[in-house]
């Protein structure tokens, strides 16, 4: 066939099918938010003494740091389904910035006979294990979600969607977490979330070609 | 590579988004042009550049909903191109840098096809019998939607379904 034959059959079907991308895209993200929240309550459930915590900044610091990886990596996500859209790659520093300048101020408040006890906490095998299991549901849609986009980086697409998915996980699993200090956070939440980023990744690399 | 030309690329495939196949089959022959400057001059070896122009051409197709009618046009065309590129590369077993600044230069000369057998063809081949004479008849032979429809005695619905359903398999097929 040449490539004027061609060009007459793709216009015979020109018009557009199907629901916009950014339909998809937004669509997929509240389902992924969902499942990670069904998943969260069927497996672990907010923290007994949540109306405590939730007056502690420290508690609160780690919706603060999930929200803003959540957020930036959901902008750099959708912008990844387009090809040739910029991404703002920039603004995903903002939660590790944030993570590294409360940990900065962790050190000074604390006495150092404490960081230890702080930085390992009581759950970190429980975040390491449930983060991913939240996240494991969201990953997929999201991915799924990105085949109907053009991603032509398919390895740095599915990244952004294991740190999305975990992003959406941290935020639940931190309702649940009674290990508030940064310390903690910065290593282990980070740990699970570099986990699911690598996953995303080699899926990408695999299942977002087109 | 001018505004004029941006602005034009857009009023096309914006008017093709919403069902003008003539502004469609317009704004596709611009991108052929386009793509084929680009494949001839960088592509040498194992790789036939035709077969670029039309994954190309397939793959914006297929992905045409991607672009947001408020982008410019050109970044999202390139960016398929150079996908594309890479991708007909790595299928072959092999690995290529495509610098996106050189493209940009280069797609501002259009050139005309040569012709030679195509993936594309393969794959339609490989099409089961209705899509196929269905594909061929739009495609080859030049018939409208109306008179495939008489020709082949199906609904001219049946006929647009039976197109769209074909060329996503030979997109899918070319790859």
């Amino acid at each position: 066939m040449d490539t004027e034959s061609l060009i007459r059959g793709l216009a015979g079907d020109a018009k557009q099918a199907g629901p916009r991308l950014s339909a998809v895209l937004a669509g997929a993200l509240a389902v992924a938010v969902a499942v990670a929240g069904l998943a969260f309550f069927a497996m672990l459930g907010p923290r007994p003494d949540i109306a405590l915590a939730a007056e502690t900044p420290r508690f609160l610091f780690k919706f603060v740091v999930t929200l803003a990886l959540a957020l930036t990596a959901a902008g750099a996500f959708s912008a990844l389904a387009r090809p040739g859209a910029p991404v703002a790659w920039r603004l995903l520093a903002a939660a590790p910035l944030l993570v590294l300048a409360a940990v900065a101020v962790e050190l000074l408040l604390v006495p150092q006979d404490q960081w230890e006890a702080r930085w390992i906490g009581a759950n970190a095998a429980q975040c390491l294990t449930f983060i991913p299991l939240i996240a494991l549901g969201p990953l997929a849609i999201l991915l799924w979600a990105m085949r109907r986009g053009a991603p032509t980086r398919p390895r740095a697409a599915g990244a952004l969607a294991g740190l999305l998915a975990g992003g959406i996980a941290a935020t639940f699993y931190a309702a649940h977490c009674a290990d508030d200090s940064p310390l903690f956070v910065a290593t282990w939440y980070t740990l699970a979330i570099v986990l699911l980023t690598a996953v995303g990744a080699t899926a990408g690399a695999r299942l977002l070609r087109w | 590579m001018t505004e004029a030309e941006e602005t034009e690329l857009a009023r096309l495939l914006r008017a093709a988004l919403g069902g003008d196949e003539k502004a469609y089959a317009a704004f596709l022959s611009r991108v052929a042009a386009l793509v084929r400057g680009f494949a001839r001059r960088r592509i040498e070896h194992g790789v036939e550049p035709e077969d670029i122009v039309q994954e190309t051409l397939l793959a914006i197709h297929t992905k045409r909903h991607t672009w947001r009618s408020d982008a410019p046009v050109r970044p999202w065309i390139f960016a398929i191109a150079r996908y594309k590129v890479i991708d007909a590369f790595r299928r072959r077993g092999r690995h290529i840098e495509v610098d996106i600044e050189n493209f940009a230069d280069t797609l501002a000369e259009p050139e005309r096809e040569s012709a030679s057998p195509r993936e594309v063809e393969r794959a339609l081949e490989r099409l089961p019998s209705g899509q196929r004479q269905v594909v061929s008849s739009i495609s080859v032979e030049g018939r409208s939607i109306a008179e495939t429809a008489r020709a082949l005695g199906m609904s001219e619905t049946a006929v647009r379904v039976a197109l769209h359903r074909g060329l996503a398999a030979i997109a899918r097929g070319s790859n």
